[in-house]
């Protein structure tokens, strides 16, 4: 291919990976449960999007595999499965606290995001050159800010989602430095992936029977009290 | 040099012509959108005829800033327009007395004495529009630097008609996430100034919610027609800004001929019309922020284009 194509390449490889990263900000701040679902849905067909290009970029049919398979179970099964398991009422949700508030949460968001740079920069020069793309700093940010959402976040599924996005960051970073991943691998961790999705799910259900709420950040204040909890209004 | 000034003269006059029936074809779309059939395009003309013949009243207790400020805001666009490139694709004649940065601190002169003149007056609801204002613009400010600062970086230089070679030669640099990103942090950074919805709804007429219409409420006659056009005119050079220089540097004249520059002026134009038909898709589909979510809007925008300088500073 010729170097302008290759360019062209790079960059909306380089453009996927820079939105990304918005998306994992967004999933950060977002206020909304079915936001949060949304932007997840966004980043995983971003992922897929750069492993398409890379796949093209370097020839390789190892990395259309995985943007197949990240292009059937996350942005449609993940969503099915929540729906299927999770309570219907944690989709309207609207205003769900974090422990920080947002402007905070973002800014510490963002230095996780310079160290994920700082992180990533260093591995990326053992890799060759033509492998040097944006992928590997933003994935590791990918998954400081997956984890970093699983600080802040009260909530049960954006917490899972967080979890998730940890995964997807993994993913980016990989698929750039390794090109014949093997597809075997990337079904299981996808399936794996699905599995989470799904006991997770199942145990929202059940802290929500349990607790009539979703809202686990105030399950821990069950351990102070010796009463019943604050909150049993279970339907 | 003759041609160059002569062309500098039809960038303002475009500006002066065309800057009222960008904001009556932005409100009849919207009308449209809501079901309605709205007011004519022609409407903001019709307006500012109507003002400039009505008799002014100033209050007594007003000082000179009450009496300066329109002229002021009505200046300050057309001065913006003499540096960045509304038609043309090469600097011209006056271009060389500021960059974007330039342009930038004279279209904040403006706002600033449009804030001073609000709070002059003492009318109740100016001062506290005033202030909403500049919360807002003290929080657009540090995303305003960034982009700059990141524009900089990528061009070499803060002149327009630099930067604006820079992102599509070649085509694959339009693709540039510094460049998308930066093009998102803008775009809400115009949402902001212009008093766009998800920050401020222009057509609201409850003084309370008000954030940039309240600054106008004591004017009358001809100080309220040079405000309303000065603010008409500062939202179309910033579409110019966004769309001639960050989004789509086509369309601008390459010729030094008469000729190439008029027939710029519609290509300008159905770049504006497009760029309307986004901020109606925008502005019909989000509703207006709450005063302290405004904080989180802009943060937002500060995150994105944070984001683009990261990509910028570590992937050049």
């Amino acid at each position: 291919m010729s170097d302008t194509t290759n360019q062209l390449l790079d960059n909306l490889n380089a453009l996927a990976a820079g939105l990304f990263l918005l998306t994992a900000f967004g999933i950060v701040a977002m206020r909304q449960v079915r936001g949060c679902l949304n932007l997840f849905i966004a980043q995983s067909l971003l992922l897929a999007a750069s492993a398409a290009l890379l796949g093209l970029r370097h020839h390789s049919e190892h990395l259309y595999g995985v943007a197949v398979v990240n292009l059937i179970s996350k942005p449609v099964i993940v969503p099915w499965l929540l729906r299927k398991t999770s309570p219907a009422e944690i989709y309207t949700r609207r205003e769900i606290d974090q422990v920080l508030n947002i402007p905070t949460a973002l800014l510490i968001a963002l230095s996780l995001t310079i160290l994920a740079y700082f992180l990533g920069i260093p591995l990326l020069n053992a890799v060759a050159p033509q492998f040097r793309g944006p992928n590997v700093p933003i994935g590791i940010a990918g998954l400081l800010l997956g984890a970093f959402t699983l600080t802040v976040r009260r909530e049960a599924l954006p917490l899972l989602i967080g979890l998730l996005v940890m995964e997807n960051g993994s993913f980016l970073a990989g698929i750039s430095i390794s090109r014949n991943l093997p597809l075997l691998v990337e079904l299981a961790i996808a399936t794996d992936g699905l599995v989470i999705v799904f006991i997770m799910g199942v145990l929202t259900r059940a802290v929500q029977k349990q607790i009539g709420t979703t809202a686990v950040g105030e399950l821990s204040n069950l351990k102070e009290t010796a009463g019943p909890p604050a909150r049993e209004t279970a339907t | 040099m003759f041609n160059h000034i002569l062309f500098n003269l039809i960038q303002v006059l475009v500006v002066m012509a065309f800057a009222p029936l960008a904001s009556g074809v932005l409100s009849r779309l919207k009308e449209i959108v809501q079901s309605k059939r709205g007011p004519s395009i022609f409407q903001p003309y019709r307006d500012l005829w109507k003002w400039f013949h009505k008799d002014e009243i100033v209050s007594e207790d007003s000082s000179w800033i009450f009496r300066f400020t329109p002229y002021i805001v009505f200046v300050t666009p057309i001065f913006v327009a003499l540096l960045i490139p509304v038609l043309t694709k090469y600097p011209l004649f006056f271009a060389f007395m500021g960059d974007m940065i330039g342009g930038g601190f004279v279209l904040a002169l403006g706002g600033f004495f449009a804030t001073l003149a609000a709070v002059d007056t003492a009318n109740p609801y100016g001062p506290m529009g005033a202030s909403r204002t500049r919360m807002v613009g003290f929080l657009a400010e540090p995303v305003f630097m960034i982009v700059f600062f990141t524009v900089s970086f990528v061009a070499g230089s803060t002149i327009p008609y630099i930067v604006q070679e820079k992102w599509v030669t070649p085509l694959a640099n339009f693709f540039m996430p510094s460049h998308v990103l930066l093009v998102l942090a803008f775009l809400m950074l115009i949402l902001a100034e212009g008093g766009r919805i998800p920050v401020d709804n222009p057509s609201g007429h409850f003084e309370l919610a008000m954030i940039d219409e309240s600054k106008s409420l004591e004017y009358s006659g001809r100080g309220m027609a040079l405000m309303k056009w000065g603010g008409y005119m500062k939202m179309f050079v910033l579409l110019c800004i966004f769309l001639n220089v960050l989004v789509t540097p086509w369309g601008l004249a390459g010729g030094q001929t008469l000729g190439a520059v008029l027939l710029a002026i519609p290509k300008v134009l159905l770049k504006i019309f497009c760029f309307l038909l986004v901020l109606v898709v925008i502005e019909s589909s989000l509703s207006k922020l709450r005063l302290f979510r405004i904080a989180e809007f802009l943060g937002a925008a500060f995150i994105t284009s944070v984001a683009a300088m990261i990509a910028e500073v570590f992937f050049p």
